[in-house]
């Protein structure tokens, strides 16, 4: 399927909760509203046109004034790839873990709460991935303060 | 000659400990495994036929820091992985030895200015023998770190033991 086609399944699918597409056909994205990400997921993997079996990435970014979270996904049937994205408030990043849709999330939300903290709801195992378990902070953050020490080994 | 002479049957011959020590130890340092990055690769190829390792005697590398004499610590040493490096150093048996490989072990590399989770030189939690500069270090510049070594153990003595911490 061409991008725009898939934008315009999307719109027709969950109207107004898509915020906001962009269906340039290097890397096409939707903006989804972060409290639907679950049927929206759900429906991009079983529909029989979409059928986007694939999480090929799950990123956290921190733009200063948000945090967005893109999930970049590929249909191995079809051979045609979309992004998604949820944007989130840097205070209380938290949303609903797509875990049970795709497995690969399971590793990729460690990672964004390990090195952004966002809290995905309903990980089966959410816990660091890369930092020590007993670091403090999470380092991509903007605001995030260098440590000049970590168990009395200077940094 | 001495007193000796004459003494001894053929195939005996006598020589200072020390010396047999340092031959003995000297010739078969055998590493730990310990590939941390990059280096790691430049490790396996001064490992492997080319390079050839096992002429020095340094061939077996070991999974386990018990039998390991040498523990060449190759590549970026993160905080994690530094309380880590402290443990398998602490089950090393005596004597045992440091080779810093590359820039990452010797004072951080790359992550020396934004490297939140990089420890800036393995020397700031173990002692290190021999540093190896390079990024990575070609084979041959692993070789010439384990020359080196060789050439410091066989200044040891067993009056002085252990030569990492000051003696020689």
């Amino acid at each position: 399927m061409k991008p725009d086609e898939i934008a315009a399944l999307l719109g027709a699918q969950f109207g107004a909760r898509i915020l906001e597409s962009k269906p340039s056909p290097l890397s096409p994205w939707s903006v989804v509203d972060p409290a639907e990400i679950l049927p929206v997921c759900r429906f991009l993997r079983d529909d029989e046109r979409l059928r986007m079996d694939h999480l090929e990435c799950l990123a956290g970014v921190d733009y200063k004034d948000r945090i967005e979270v893109v999930y970049v996904l590929y249909s191995m049937t079809h051979r045609h790839r979309y992004a998604l994205k949820c944007l989130l408030p840097r205070e209380s990043a938290r949303l609903n873990s797509v875990e049970s849709i795709w497995g690969a999330a399971n590793w990729h939300e460690r990672e964004a709460y390990d090195l952004l903290g966002i809290v995905f709801e309903g990980h089966s195992d959410l816990r660091r991935i890369l930092l020590p378990d007993d670091w403090e902070g999470h380092p991509l953050r903007r605001d995030y303060k260098f440590p000049t020490s970590y168990r009395d080994m200077p940094v | 000659m001495g007193v000796l002479e004459g003494k001894f049957e053929e195939n005996v011959f006598i020589t200072s400990v020390d010396w047999l020590f340092n031959w003995a130890r000297s010739n078969s340092p055998w590493p730990l495994s310990f590939g941390l990055a990059c280096c790691a690769i430049e490790m396996m190829a001064t490992g492997a036929a080319r390079y050839d390792l096992a002429r020095f005697g340094a061939e077996v590398f070991r999974g386990t820091p018990r039998q390991a004499d040498v523990m060449i610590v190759a590549g970026t040493v993160t905080m994690k992985m530094a309380t880590r490096i402290k443990r398998l150093y602490a089950q090393m048996p005596e004597p045992k030895y440091v080779i810093s490989m590359g820039s990452c072990s010797n004072n951080g590399g790359p992550y020396w200015q934004y490297g939140y989770h990089v420890l800036k030189g393995v020397d700031e939690v173990i002692p290190v023998d021999v540093y190896v500069p390079g990024c990575p270090p070609r084979p041959e510049s692993l070789l010439e770190g384990l020359i080196q070594l060789q050439k410091k153990i066989r200044q040891e003595t067993i009056a002085k033991p252990k030569g990492s911490k000051g003696a020689a």
